[in-house]
């Protein structure tokens, strides 16, 4: 019988059981950030602990960053005192470090895979939820909080509970105007917010083969939506491709030691899964949340579900939805006003995520009541988008093109914020109550395409239809 | 003052880790706090995470769902002179999904909880709670039901989750309580702060570093970052 890619990992890395079902797993590569690593650097310290490992810690700034103006000290003297210090930790802990000018930082889930840092067939820890994005490339990834980065700092290791597998395959190809954001979406619609527990989830089929490993990562950006701590994509010669010419990518003369490795690790075809799901892609449309989770979603072609018709258990949840949001059930989700279009975080900001939505505004203006904002994921991104002049298509329709990489309005623990009841498309991941910093602020979840339509109509709009 | 009492008593919780570590059953009165999916970010808003300690999150639990813009309290559960004191949170399922901070559990901690009771909860904040000593249960749904009735209805009803025993007695009745079982092992082992644990295997653990691949052909450059720019001058 064979073995999927995360039994394999999970073997590879296994230091012991710990009981109950709890593995103490070798992390290969450790990613921090300035939100939740202070108070772990804080606890080593109490307990006469030191960083073990510092040569597979990596660190970055993304969370805080004023992407307007980031000259320093920053206006916030909060996020100064954070930046201060994360940047004294890693220099104390002789950690690797990508600070705002140093050509390399950015989102760190954005940055690991660009840098080549994050691999195929390798673990890798960050305290934040969305790590599962470095699954894109075939890794192990999973988010952890602050205590585990300590415990990852402190030993290189973590308890970890192995999670079941579960399969899910998006069968056929996605039409044309269809991207990864839309599938993610629709497993998200179809499987529902927490049944992912306890899962991680293996995409595959033929859809997921022809993407990018940049769609890749946006799919597997999602899992934790869904429930599931880890998403992967088993890697194939798409994902060898993109680790060529990396920073961080083994050179030359090692890479096809190091491909051979990463493909050694791949699911097995005759691997066993604990459960499995088909998604079928053909059927899968530009999809908007209309709800509070991103499991509430539809394709722009619908109308916004009434909560009368829904299952017993999504009814009340659904109600309270539809009453935070004000949207009404029944209505078609196309044509609701917006007020801000976001483009960026780490589930779509990067080159292709721009392309995208470059393709939808090119000789277009941004509607005259929204405010319309792009932040490029990492500074490569930036510079590329530069080198396109995909940034002059953005400024020319109106939009605010930033020139510092961040997750800016994706969270809202910056400057970007929203405002009282405003409305805001989004390519972020989360359209939780009060995510974008607005206590009774409005998200709806959509690709990047779609939100350069929507910006451009100044309400939900059918981006296939634009371009 | 009686608060600050509270939360100054739970952050020495927090710190005592050598004297407190076993944790076999927790005692107190329920605060019920109900709703599918509440997400950390509700639990503690992003904007109160531009902070380098976990300091003072007690009182700003639930902030958003508990004070009007204005400042005006909305009559949240946690400011219901009923439930003060309260240290066993009831909740529904998936409770605290989303971003993984642990300022969440942290939050709910420092405000006096001392055990979380619920259908279901995510991944990351089940594993948060356990690191940091807060046994989260899972019970049945229809007795989650009668549980949340019966703590609006006698708010002073003393409870006792039983980690070694799996139960929840209230009100009468002994419930089953599910947990995982690493959990239950590490609160009853008293080494739910795991990193001593860890520690203890790392010479194992370097072993295995050794047997990764991908540490030998391909040991991560650092002559890329800031700060070896900063060695460089």
């Amino acid at each position: 019988m064979g073995k999927t890619l995360l039994e394999k990992v999970w073997s590879a890395h296994a230091v012991r059981e710990l009981g109950g079902g709890k593995t103490q797993l070798f992390v290969g590569r450790h990613f921090i950030h300035e939100v939740t690593s202070p108070q772990a650097f804080s606890m080593l310290k109490e307990r006469n602990l030191s960083v073990h490992r510092p040569d597979l810690t990596f660190g970055t700034m993304d969370h805080v960053i004023p992407t307007d103006c980031p000259n320093r000290p920053f206006l916030d003297s909060v996020a100064e005192k954070m930046a201060l210090e994360l940047e004294k930790n890693v220099r104390n802990e002789g950690i690797a470090f990508f600070g705002p000018g140093s050509g390399r930082q950015g989102i760190v889930h954005v940055i690991g895979p660009e840098l080549g840092i994050s691999q195929p067939g390798t673990t890798i820890c960050c305290g934040d939820s969305h790590t599962c994005t470095h699954g894109g490339v075939g890794a192990i990834a999973f988010g952890i909080g602050t205590s585990q980065v300590r415990d990852v700092l402190a030993t290189q290791t973590v308890a970890a509970q192995k999670p079941g597998v579960r399969r899910v395959e998006v069968r056929g190809a996605t039409a044309r105007g269809v991207y990864a954001k839309d599938v993610a979406l629709e497993i998200m619609r179809a499987l529902g917010v927490n049944a992912g527990i306890g899962f991680a989830y293996e995409y595959c089929g033929s859809a997921v083969s022809r993407m990018d490993v940049e769609g890749r990562m946006t799919l597997c950006n999602m899992s934790i939506e869904g429930g599931a701590r880890i998403g992967y994509v088993s890697p194939d010669d798409e994902t060898i491709k993109y680790m060529q010419g990396r920073d961080f990518s083994p050179p030359a003369e090692k890479f096809s030691e190091a491909a051979s490795y990463w493909k050694s690790m791949a699911s097995d075809s005759d691997a066993e899964y604990d459960d499995s799901v088909f998604i079928d892609a053909q059927n899968i449309v530009p999809m908007v949340s209309w709800g509070t989770n991103p499991g509430q979603s539809i394709g722009i072609d619908q109308n916004i579900p009434k909560p009368e018709s829904m299952a017993q258990g999504l009814r009340k949840p659904a109600e309270d939805a539809l009453d935070y949001m004000g949207l009404v059930g029944g209505t078609p989700i196309a044509g609701t006003k917006i007020d801000v279009a976001f483009i960026g975080s780490c589930t779509n900001s990067r080159i292709t995520d721009f392309r995208a939505a470059a393709a939808v505004l090119k000789g277009k203006r941004v509607a005259k009541s929204v405010r319309a904002i792009a932040v490029p994921g990492s500074e490569k991104v930036a510079m590329q988008a530069r080198t396109e002049g995909i940034d002059g298509v953005f400024t020319d329709a109106g939009f605010e093109w930033r020139q510092t990489p961040g997750c800016s309005l994706c969270l809202a623990m910056n400057p970007d914020k929203l405002s009282g009841r405003q409305i805001c498309a989004s390519t972020s991941n989360r359209n939780f109550p009060g995510r974008q910093g607005s206590p009774s602020g409005r998200t709806l979840l959509m690709s990047p395409a779609m939100v350069a339509a929507a910006a451009i109509c100044g309400e939900v709009a059918d981006a296939r239809k634009s371009v | 003052m009686e608060t600050i009492f509270q939360e100054k008593k739970a952050e020495m919780r927090a710190d005592a880790v050598v004297n407190d570590k076993f944790i076999r059953a927790i005692e107190g009165t329920c605060v019920p706090v109900l709703g599918e999916d509440i997400d950390t970010d509700r639990i503690i808003p992003a904007r109160f995470l531009t902070s380098i300690t976990f300091e003072g999150l007690g009182e700003l639990v639930f902030y958003d769902e508990r004070f009007e813009a204005s400042g005006n309290k909305k009559g949240h559960a946690f400011d219901d002179l009923r439930f003060e004191g309260a240290s066993i949170l009831i909740v529904n399922s998936n409770f605290g999904c989303g971003s993984s901070r642990e300022h969440a559990p942290q939050a709910l901690m420092r405000k006096g909880i001392r055990a979380i009771v619920g259908e279901s909860f995510a991944g990351i904040f089940a594993d948060n709670c356990c690191s940091i000593g807060i046994p989260a249960v899972r019970l049945k749904k229809e007795d989650l039901v009668w549980v949340a009735e019966c703590a609006k209805g006698d708010p002073s009803a003393k409870a006792r989750v039983s980690i070694e025993a799996g139960t929840f007695e209230y009100c009468g009745r002994v419930l089953a309580a599910l947990q995982d079982e690493s959990h239950k092992r590490a609160f009853l082992e008293g080494r739910w702060d795991a990193v001593y644990t860890l520690v203890e295997a790392q010479k194992d653990a370097d072993k295995v570093a050794q047997s990764l691949p991908y540490l030998s052909f391909n040991v991560p450059s650092r002559e890329f970052s800031d700060n070896a720019i900063a060695k460089k001058v």
